[in-house]
């Protein structure tokens, strides 16, 4: 156990793969995620049956397998990704998913008179939606956005089995040479300990920060 | 013609995938076994009256939630050893996706146990029921049936969380197409038939949860 130490500081390396890994996916699922939720509060029903099926779809396999299918599945196609943009645009994916149903329910939550009144007042759908709608539903969708981001930086482990040398890939090939997993990857552990509490912290006070600047105008 | 050749092997591989699938299946079973009285332990010892045992509990439950499965797959597979304490692949499985499983849902089995009317603990204490009568006889049923749908929702998500498995070769669902994968180079074809295996399992099961959830009557 002395060991760990030694090994965190070793495992630091893999940090920056594990940083782009998660915040490159939030990223892309934050802003695809935009459309889907658009098509998902379509009036037509094809549009919103195609959303659904994207966000049942993506949530209905394991993370690991859409990394799989990008990585293994379309080089057999002769479309050769490298682990790392597979990894990325794999969380991408699923971040899309999660991420629109948590922007669908921050919607919901604003109370249909602000729209009413945002017509009223005549403000055309972009300026409601920019003005009105979103300054609302933001604070509805940070704490489960933060969340989620908090969970992704551990599903991001899963591009050590595509070759990406993150913090777990890092551990995994340390194990290799030392033969101390235990601690090797109790050390590991610490480093996403390390990683999430800032998160949470931020988190937490971007969430009290958005709904004081809400309630006090 | 590409599409047919995406689907043509899938009669031949179909049955391993679905022996991978039963041992996905198996594998979600024992993590049950292990991790349900796990999360519905941590939820009592969290609620506990007593500083050091809810303290303990916080422990056990943040270092379970905030280090991924796959590390504390490794951790009991690779590390446990260390110890003298080795353990086959699939019980390595059991154990790191139980205790990941517990971990996540103490907080679901603390609230069920949290939204028990009050006036139940009154009325069992005015009984004269013990403590621990009232927690056995009184509040965990009563909680126990609050958090059903959302312990089955998490029982879905990790039932996909078994796929990690692969990492320490346990022959589940995507070990099997992997290999398929690995020795035919068809790796687009199998992968997406494992997709669908997953999905037909997931899909349905979150369904009828949802289903459950709307149905059910009032809570208390």
């Amino acid at each position: 156990m002395s060991e760990i130490p030694g090994y965190l500081v070793r495992l630091l390396e893999g940090v920056q793969f594990t940083a782009i890994l998660t915040f490159g996916g939030f990223l892309l699922g934050a802003v695809f995620a935009v459309p889907v939720t658009v098509l998902r509060r379509s009036r037509l029903r094809p549009l919103r049956v195609l959303a659904i099926a994207y966000v049942e779809g993506v949530r209905g396999v394991p993370p690991i397998a859409w990394l799989f299918l990008l990585y293994f599945g379309l080089a057999q196609v002769d479309f050769r990704l490298s682990s790392l943009t597979a990894g990325v645009l794999g969380l991408g994916l699923i971040s899309t998913a999660y991420l629109s149903e948590i922007y669908r329910a921050g919607l919901r939550a604003v109370p249909q008179g602000q729209l009413e009144a945002a017509r009223a007042v005549g403000l055309d759908t972009l300026a409601t939606y920019r003005r009105v709608v979103a300054p609302q539903a933001v604070v509805t969708i940070v704490p489960p956005a933060a969340a989620f981001l908090i969970g992704l930086l551990k599903d991001s482990a899963v591009a050590s089995l595509i070759g990406v040398p993150e913090v777990t890939g890092l551990a995994l090939r340390l194990t290799q040479q030392e033969f101390d997993g235990l601690a090797i990857f109790a050390a590991a552990g610490l480093v996403y300990l390390a990683l999430s509490l800032p998160l949470a912290a931020f988190a937490r006070w971007l969430g009290t920060r958005l709904s004081a600047r809400l309630a006090y105008g | 013609m590409i599409g047919l050749t995406l689907v043509e092997r899938w009669p031949e591989w179909l049955p391993q995938l679905l022996d991978g699938l039963w041992t996905s299946v198996q594998l979600t079973a024992a993590f049950l076994a292990l991790g349900l009285p796990l999360g519905l332990g941590l939820a009592v010892a969290l609620s506990s009256r007593i500083r050091a045992v809810r303290n303990a509990a916080i422990v056990v439950v943040e270092a379970g939630r905030a280090v991924p499965v796959l590390v504390l797959l490794y951790l009991v597979y690779f590390g446990l050893p260390d110890l003298d304490l080795r353990l086959g692949a699939f019980v390595s499985a059991t154990i790191a996706i139980g205790f990941s499983f517990g971990a996540y849902t103490s907080e679901v089995f603390k609230a069920g146990i949290a939204a028990v009317a009050r006036g139940q603990r009154e009325a069992a204490q005015a009984l004269g029921l013990t403590h621990r009568q009232e927690l056995r006889l009184v509040v965990l049923p009563q909680a126990i049936r609050i958090v059903i749908p959302p312990i089955l929702g998490w029982a879905v998500i990790f039932f996909q969380a078994t796929s990690l498995a692969f990492a320490i070769a346990v022959p589940e669902l995507l070990s099997r197409s992997y290999t398929i994968g690995a020795s035919t180079f068809r790796f687009l074809s199998v992968l997406l038939l494992a997709a669908l295996l997953y999905a037909a399992v997931s899909i349905p099961a979150s369904l009828a949860i949802d289903h459950l959830d709307r149905r059910r009557g009032p809570l208390t």
